[in-house]
């Protein structure tokens, strides 16, 4: 089909925030000196596309009954998810330095009663595609047009309840819903493939129900047609399978599955932080 | 008159499935055992079945919430607070959603299925969980009432139901409080609290008690969390000896909500009659209540040994 195809002026804009993201993911982890940088780097063109380009939602929107929804699944990339959010001005993004610390809302995995724009609490894997299709199901009731977007990561695919989510979403239809799988290929204990194999991805979704596209998890233009793709769907639900690199920006971090949950030293960032210069 | 509790449930859902269009149910499978068929029927576009699949009903009830839905999900109490249990913790209650669990079959008395289908711990799991408020009703009256209180409840709320009939307590112009005891007979020598169907064994002991010149308070606790503090403290106080009663493990549900407030507040001697740290068995309800000390006599023997222990 016929997609909008961004300018050269917006992708260097997203360019341009995507580095901004990076930067504060690094920032904000060595400042915690915890937490997910890998996986938040995997995930980060994929959010940075949806929240400037195609969620019509906004700060001023937060709790608008008609926005679109966003559910991150992988919960524990919290830092790409934060700093987006501060990117787009829900907050000021002085307080992501505050992250995992005691009194902040800006928990190590997200709180929606806490932080402006997060739709789901989430950070125990498996819990979020269900949400997503609780959040679909209701705009269907209410005859409102919102879409609900999700991302899992592909380690969390070993979860049951992805599964049983996967079903739902077919058997009623959900055609409202889009998710993501980042497809980085590492989880914590080693590629996916040696852990607990959820392979073949794509199959599995198809044979679930799902219209299943697959992309360059890095490229907007790919990102972008598959969400518009997505939206012209009638009767199933999407998954774009979007293969990503863990660590995406930082080449230190980049396929390093020791930086899945593991904070850099200031050194390491200022070193880190030389990779992602404007 | 008897009915059982989650009868009540499905036709005061259906009732007010027709004045609240924002209630919705989801079921895994049992709609016809718990009842939730009679909504199904009445309103179809708001009935979701989501197969045997409880721990993302769960999750989707959290969805349907977070988008301003009132849902109500069922399944036998053994699935909805055991295989769902991390569910209810982490996409309900932490954040809060005004998601209803209303659990059938609880307790011993599912009967014949035997240990895999007995929950004896629900209480105690929901217990423990912050924003979570739970009612354990004793017959169907009290059981409209709750349910009636969790539509109109922001946030997280436990309703566990039976299986088999339960005789009438209340008439139908019962108004249900949350966290607030009812008194059903009033007794200075010792205060039988109990909930479910234990209150009307509680309400049969007082009787066996009054032959033998024992005059026994009967207290229905209907609301476990927040438990009526007050109640226990003036009990403790009037009577000096407590008995609880319930259709659950001794351990974490009434009798440990109990015992926590005499602890801190109004020390007293107390017995806990529930199912001894142990699972039950295939059997009727009858025989199983019999078997595993659940009876007005067994009751009357707890109340006896409490009063022995009296300063």
């Amino acid at each position: 089909m016929e997609t909008i195809k961004l300018t050269d002026a917006q992708l260097q804009e997203l360019t341009k925030h995507a580095t901004s993201i990076r930067r504060n993911i690094i920032s904000m982890v060595t400042e915690a000196k915890s937490g997910h940088p890998g996986g938040s780097l995997s995930a980060t063109d994929i959010l940075t596309v949806l929240y400037f380009h195609v969620l019509k939602t906004g700060a001023d929107q937060a709790t608008d009954p008609n926005r679109d929804r966003f559910v991150l699944s992988k919960g524990h990339a919290a830092p790409v998810l934060y700093s987006v959010l501060a990117e787009r001005g829900y907050f000021p993004q002085e307080e992501l330095l505050t992250f995992r610390k005691i009194d902040s809302r800006l928990q190590g995995h997200p709180s929606m009663k806490d932080v402006p724009g997060v739709d789901m609490s989430t950070g125990s894997l498996g819990q979020g595609l269900s949400a997503a299709n609780g959040m679909a199901l209701a705009a269907r009731l209410d005859n409102r047009d919102y879409r609900v977007y999700a991302m899992l990561g592909d380690g969390e695919l070993e979860e049951g309840q992805v599964w049983e989510a996967a079903m739902l979403a077919a058997h009623y239809k959900l055609d409202n819903v889009t998710a993501f799988v980042d497809y980085n290929g590492l989880q914590i204990d080693g590629p996916i493939g040696e852990i607990m194999s959820p392979l073949p991805i794509p199959e599995k979704w198809r044979a679930f129900g799902w219209n299943v596209l697959e992309i360059d998890g890095h490229d907007y233009q790919a990102i972008y047609d598959a969400v518009q793709i997505a939206q012209t769907v009638k009767g199933k639900p999407t998954m774009i399978v979007a293969r990503t690199v863990k660590g995406k920006g930082v080449c230190q971090m980049e396929n390093v599955v020791d930086w899945h949950g593991k904070a850099p030293t200031a050194e390491q960032c200022e070193l880190f932080l030389q990779d992602l210069l404007d | 008159m008897a009915k059982a509790t989650r009868d009540a449930y499905g036709e005061t859902l259906k009732d007010l499935g027709a004045v609240n269009k924002d209630i919705v149910v989801l079921d895994a499978d049992l709609s016809k055992s718990t009842k939730t068929n009679v909504f199904a029927k009445a309103y179809p576009d708001r009935f979701f079945n989501c197969g045997i699949a409880e721990q993302n009903m769960i999750g989707t009830a959290a969805g349907l919430a977070a988008a301003g839905k009132i849902p109500f999900a069922s399944t036998f109490a053994m699935f909805a607070t055991g295989r769902a249990y991390e569910q209810v913790r982490n996409s309900v209650c932490y954040p809060k959603l005004n998601v209803k669990i209303a659990a059938t079959h609880a307790g011993l008395t599912v009967g014949e299925d035997g240990a895999s289908h007995q929950t004896v711990e629900d209480i105690s799991l929901m217990r423990t969980l912050p924003n979570m408020t739970v009612i354990v009703p004793a017959d169907a009256a009290e059981t409209s009432g709750a349910i009636e209180f969790a539509v109109k409840h922001q946030g997280p709320v436990y309703i566990r139901l039976g299986r088999m009939a339960v005789p009438d307590l209340f008439g139908a112009d019962y108004q249900f409080e949350l966290g607030r005891a009812s008194q059903l007979r009033e007794g200075a020598d010792v205060t039988l609290i109990a909930c479910g169907l234990m209150t009307a064994a509680a309400l049969e002991a007082a009787e066996l008690l009054k032959a033998d010149g024992v005059e026994a308070r009967v207290l229905n606790m209907a609301t476990i969390k927040p438990i009526d503090a007050q109640a226990i403290m003036k009990a403790a106080k009037d009577t000096g000896a407590i008995v609880t009663c319930e259709e659950h493990s001794i351990y974490g549900g009434l009798g440990s909500a109990v015992a926590e407030v005499l602890m801190e507040h109004a020390p007293a001697p107390a017995e806990r009659v529930g199912i001894l740290d142990t699972f039950g068995e295939s059997g009727t309800p009858a025989a199983l209540l019999k078997k595993y000390k659940l009876t007005a006599a067994d009751i009357v023997a707890a109340a006896k040994r409490v009063i022995a222990r009296k300063a």
